[in-house]
């Protein structure tokens, strides 16, 4: 294989079709719109299915149900498509079928803007949907990585039986880069036991549900799903971990916002400065462990984010009051510059810290 | 290639082939294993008489896609694009403005200008639309390594299929963009 030029839309659709996705539904939103371009044109070809649902609540409702059968399905939205589909998204946890879900999210509160903008990580990893639910989110920050973590979300989402989303921005859905599709081997996950593909009257019917009226039958699948995302918690968190040898300051950031502050800890360490980055791939889990290798040296740790501040609270408590965390943000679609966080984790190395946002 | 850190600004009106123009410059630098991104402007910022796309092309990993005051290459194809990127461009850097439309001098001293009649020329050669292969081959007169059989291959990545009975015409723009910064 060699590598091809894409735009992240393409790669996402590129590599969800090649870890096994069959079916797509969805309704359009800017950025992401050249995600269901590529899936209407593509899913024919392979068989599959793509459907323009009437609305984001009806598309996954549609995912809901064709995840039921086993199949492999996808929806990609963004930040106030995704709002709508949150019902959708608890229902499908509590009744514990897979899919996963591209969030290319865009500026906010309300319609927003449609530049890059990370201010829906809590929509990602809290959720707005109701109950005690979490799911798996992967936050590429480059086009080959784009396109290794959607494959891997189908096999995570599989092996769990969960929703898990891939979370990018208009930054990472319209640029280009070389990009290698690499043939997936998916896992192979037997699902008969689960999977509602007909009885054809030789075993019991399998049946997808949500609703336990009794109290102890839902505490007990409160517990079973728990034990599940403990699981989750204690194998799937992943982390980059940049320049942190010796590092007196270190900066966190994901996604597109870490491509920008990998320019900076480069110059910062140009000049001689210790600095590093801790790049969180996943955000649920997240991967708090990071935190627990870096040196003694540490003086700080920065949360630099294309919002007002969301990670910062995940950075708090894997921080457990060992460093103060500072916070340095961006938002509307406006990107920091390197120039931006540099001067700010200079003022950081010569002790100016603020501890609150 | 090594030391290489390109950091190029296509800029003209929407129809001017800017966007491919970089998507062109994106598959060479490919073809030579070099990191590359290429982003467009998009949203409100494409409402205001430009199209433009930004692309690095690196032997270091690319961080942020997007230029700030760090151009090292300008492709000024209309008069909005020179307004608006002249002064972000890196000292020493090179500017090549299109001629044809551009109405106005390059005030910079500090760096290369190239003027060329793209437009006019590309016209000349019987079809406006390989304006923007002209000045790729302006580009790459100037500043690049890229070889002809790497231009040819990107071409054939680029014109598929029904579009294949363009490559002719790019191919001859490119060298007469080539040719003419070669005169200079």
């Amino acid at each position: 294989m060699t590598k091809k030029l894409m735009k992240g839309a393409e790669v996402i659709g590129a590599s969800a079709i090649a870890a096994g996705c069959k079916h797509f539904f969805g309704y359009p939103i800017t950025p992401q719109n050249e995600v269901p371009e590529y899936m209407s044109k593509e899913m024919p070809k392979i068989g599959g299915v793509y459907v323009q649902a009437e609305s984001e609540v009806a598309a996954v409702n549609m995912i809901y149900g064709a995840a039921g059968t086993g199949t492999r399905v996808m929806t990609s939205s963004s930040s106030p498509g995704i709002a709508l589909m949150q019902e959708g998204l608890s229902y499908i946890a509590g009744s514990e079928v897979p899919c996963v879900i591209v969030s290319v999210s865009r500026g906010g509160p309300g319609l927003g803007g449609i530049l890059p903008s990370q201010s829906d990580y809590y929509q990602a990893t809290r959720g707005g949907g109701n109950g005690d639910y979490f799911m798996p989110v992967y936050a590429p920050a480059n086009l080959q990585e784009m396109s290794e973590l959607m494959q891997k979300a189908f096999d995570i989402a599989d092996q769990y039986r969960t929703p898990a989303m891939v979370l990018a921005d208009g930054m990472l859905a319209q640029m280009m880069e070389p990009v290698e599709i690499k043939p997936y081997d998916s896992k192979n996950i037997d699902k008969s036991s689960w999977a509602t593909t007909g009885t054809k009257g030789k075993r019991k019917p399998n049946i997808i549900n949500s609703l336990r009226i009794k109290a102890d039958a839902l505490e007990e699948h409160n517990r079973h799903l728990n034990e599940k995302y403990c699981t989750i918690r204690d194998n799937e968190k992943d982390y980059e971990a940049y320049q942190t040898e010796q590092a007196e300051v270190i900066v966190t950031a994901y996604g597109s916002a870490s491509r920008v502050v990998r320019n900076a800890i480069d110059n910062l360490r140009d000049e001689g400065l210790k600095v590093g980055m801790i790049r969180p791939i996943t955000l649920w889990p997240f991967p708090d462990n990071a935190f627990d290798e870096l040196p003694d040296t540490v003086k700080a740790v920065l949360s630099a984010e294309l919002s007002c501040g969301q990670m910062i609270d995940d950075i708090r408590i894997a921080a457990r009051g060992r460093w103060p965390v500072d916070f340095y943000g961006r938002t509307g679609g406006n990107i920091f510059s390197s120039e931006e966080i540099e001067e700010k984790v200079r003022a950081m190395l010569k002790g100016v810290i603020s501890n609150a946002r | 290639m090594t030391n290489v850190n390109e950091k190029i600004m296509c800029a003209g009106f929407g129809g001017q082939g800017v966007l491919a123009l970089g998507q062109i410059i994106s598959l060479l630098a490919m073809y030579n294993d070099l990191n590359v991104s290429w982003i467009p402007s998009y949203g409100a910022e494409m409402r205001g008489g430009t199209a433009n796309c930004s692309i690095i092309y690196s032997d270091r990993l690319v961080g942020s896609p997007i230029l700030t005051n760090d151009i090292t290459t300008l492709i000024a194809m209309n008069n909005p694009s020179l307004d608006k990127f002249e002064d972000r461009v890196v000292k020493d850097g090179l500017i090549i403005v299109n001629s044809s439309i551009v109405t106005r001098k390059v005030k910079r001293k500090d760096l290369q200008v190239v003027y060329i009649d793209a437009t006019d020329i590309a016209t000349e050669l019987g079809n406006i639309r390989v304006q923007n292969m002209l000045l790729l081959g302006s580009y790459i007169g100037c500043k690049s390594d890229f070889t002809m059989k790497q231009v040819e291959r990107a071409f054939k990545e680029k014109f598929k299929e029904s579009k294949a009975a363009f490559i002719p015409m790019n191919t001859e723009a490119f060298k007469k963009g080539m040719a003419l910064v070669k005169e200079i």
